[in-house]
């Protein structure tokens, strides 16, 4: 096991490079020359060629980008051109914030999808069935901005109960993780309740009742485990997602976190700060993605990865 | 030879047991067997009935809006009507620059649909033989296939989309190409798992040992039965189309002015979130019907296709 998850971890450094080097490509052919942007028009010509020489703008693409891996691997990530600080030091004064936010909503995202799923399939087409999947519906079919702004003119404007904006309380905290989690709930509820409904008509499942055993033991037991396999492929894409979610969720409370530095670094152009906050995030989710590979294992032993 | 003859014996021993493979692949692939089920699941689920008909409702109205919008979408009259509350005029009330509402959703619709449609039907196609490849023929295929998918799955989509966006410029083919980018490796990882543990099953084996070929054994044993999980996948991705583009939109990146999308419309009733909430509202309920109903159809289709789930 230790083999396997040494290899893993060697596997995802090409992929780690791979990112740097689709953002690091995809930011150069940004028309919109970053030293006009940071010192403004009218600068004198030989100021503007020191500070490209010094910033290694007039290097070549290719060269560019290893100084840029070079530096990144570091903690480097250069400095933001609009705010004029180290990027590292803005991503790490965010990232608390996010990762706040996409806990408390993956916890509001686990314990409502699945028991839902769960609960949806063994009920299947009562009225448990049809409430629980019309509530995961609901929460996958709104965006989150929409939510967000649904929820803070009810509970925030009308009724005063909760804060409009803010992250510091907890109270402040619940509309946002609701809001985030709400429609990953749905979609781990639905793939839970179809993959589980597809197991149950399994052969073994009929053995398994036959014995006598207990419903409970049949679906818990026999059924989950097998049900679970997509479920967590999905739990694995669904941190992306929230992390994506998040950028909307943060804007639309406040939240200081990487979404909302990663919006305003587009808004102002501020290409090492975009840079930074894209490859910091990528490296969590690639260590998201190797969890579930070796959850993979872990749950289905047919699966051998070669 | 002696382990061709005891391929083919086993081959012939597992498959006794299994449905006829043609019955089971007439199943799944005749037209008219799909489409019948498809009409009797449409008599039975009523849920997925009412949506399909709220689909064809705003299908029609996006084809037909100059018909059917009470207004020019555009046509302002800030003077009069500017914040008009919702009235026998304006179902909807008018926005900050006293545009009808109403008729701008109906416009919008068109923006969404195709959005919702378009990129998903890309992005899927692209992901579903990809994770085929990926999944059967494994070692080398495999390891560039899914590296791939990695690199893409490692970005938060919205992100990804947004430096598309930002990169190639904000338009309609623009968040296709977004969007397709962003939406296929999904699709491929799922695709892939399915098709790993579907290789496994006796039916592909004895397919194998009868020396079918690769690209059929995939095609015809192995697509078919990732079918419903497709189904459920697209159900789940139209919508979320729709939604990358509104968020896109709301980001001001997306749709832009003076053409009218939804998460536009939500974006700049925002700011009179507290004082003119139909502004806010209106958009909003009509991305979530959309929505809905795309998703309720989707259950009922898959419902009706998948042979393990039929009554």
């Amino acid at each position: 096991m230790a083999r396997y998850i040494l290899k893993r971890v060697l596997i995802s450094i090409p992929v780690l490079i791979g990112v740097v080097f689709v953002i690091f490509f995809m930011l150069n052919v940004v028309p919109g020359d970053p030293v006009t942007l940071m010192m403004g028009e009218h600068i004198k010509p030989d100021l503007i060629e020191a500070f490209r020489e010094r910033m290694g703008l007039d290097d070549p693409f290719i060269v560019q980008f290893f100084n840029y891996l070079k530096n990144a691997v570091q903690g480097d990530f250069g400095m933001s051109y609009k705010l004029n600080r180290e990027v590292s030091g803005l991503i790490f004064q965010a990232f608390p914030h996010t990762l706040k936010l996409t806990l408390w909503a993956a916890l509001v995202a686990w314990i409502i999808g699945i028991p839902a799923g769960i609960l949806s399939a063994v009920k299947q087409n009562t009225l448990v069935d049809r409430g629980f999947m019309t509530f995961s519906l609901m929460g996958v079919s709104m965006p989150v901005f929409w939510a967000g702004l649904l929820l803070q003119y009810v509970f925030a404007y009308k009724l005063g109960w909760l804060p409009v904006t803010g992250y510091k309380t907890w109270q402040a905290m619940i509309m946002p993780s609701l809001v985030l989690g709400w429609s990953s709930a749905g979609t781990i509820a639905r793939l839970t309740r179809s993959n589980l409904l597809e197991i149950m008509k399994n052969d073994f499942i009929r053995t398994a009742r036959a014995k006598g055993l207990k419903e409970g033991t049949v679906v818990v037991g026999h059924a989950l485990k097998n049900a679970m396999l997509p479920v967590v492929t999905m739990m694995a894409i669904q941190v992306s997602s929230l992390l994506g979610g998040a950028v909307m969720t943060e804007s639309i409370f406040g939240i200081p976190g990487l979404g909302r530095v990663a919006v305003s670094a587009i808004g102002d152009r501020d290409m090492p700060l975009l840079q930074g906050t894209i490859i910091f995030t990528t490296m969590l989710i690639i260590a998201g993605n190797l969890i579930a590979d070796l959850l993979y294992s872990v749950l289905d032993p047919r699966i051998r990865v070669e | 030879m002696q382990e061709a003859i005891q391929a083919a014996e086993f081959a012939e021993e597992t498959t006794r047991f299994m449905p006829p493979r043609e019955d089971v692949e007439a199943e799944l692939l005749d037209d008219t067997s799909i489409w019948s089920s498809l009409k009797s699941m449409l008599k039975n689920n009523k849920l997925a009935a009412l949506s399909l008909a709220v689909i064809v409702i705003v299908i029609l109205m996006a084809v037909f809006a100059p018909i059917v919008a009470p207004y020019d979408p555009n046509f302002q009259d800030a003077d009069n009507l500017r914040f008009a509350a919702p009235s026998m005029a304006h179902w909807l009330g008018c926005d900050e620059l006293g545009r009808d509402v109403f008729s701008r959703l109906i416009y919008g619709a068109r923006v969404s649909l195709v959005i919702g449609l378009v990129p998903t039907l890309i992005a899927m196609t692209i992901g579903t033989v990809m994770g085929l490849m990926s999944g059967y023929m494994g070692k080398k295929v495999d390891f560039i296939i899914m590296r791939f998918a990695d690199i893409v799955l490692a970005f938060p989509s919205l992100l990804l989309a947004m430096v598309v966006m930002y990169t190639l410029g904000a338009s309609l083919v623009n968040i296709f190409i977004a969007l397709s980018i962003v939406k296929w490796a999904g699709t491929a990882r799922i695709v892939r798992a399915q098709t790993l543990s579907l290789k496994e099953k006796e039916f592909v084996e004895a397919a194998k040992a009868v020396g079918v070929k690769k690209w059929i054994i995939m095609m015809r044993h192995i697509l078919p039965n990732c079918i419903p999980n497709l189904i459920v996948l697209f159900s789940l991705n139209i919508p979320d189309s729709i939604m990358s583009e509104s968020s896109l939109s709301f980001l001001g990146i997306g749709a832009v002015p003076p053409s009218t999308s939804w998460g536009l419309m939500v974006y700049r009733g925002k700011q009179y979130l507290f004082n003119y909430p139909w502004l806010t509202l209106a958009p909003g309920v009509a991305i979530l019907i959309l929505v809905l109903a795309f998703n309720f159809l989707g259950d009922g289709v898959r419902d009706a296709l998948d042979p393990y789930l039929k009554d």
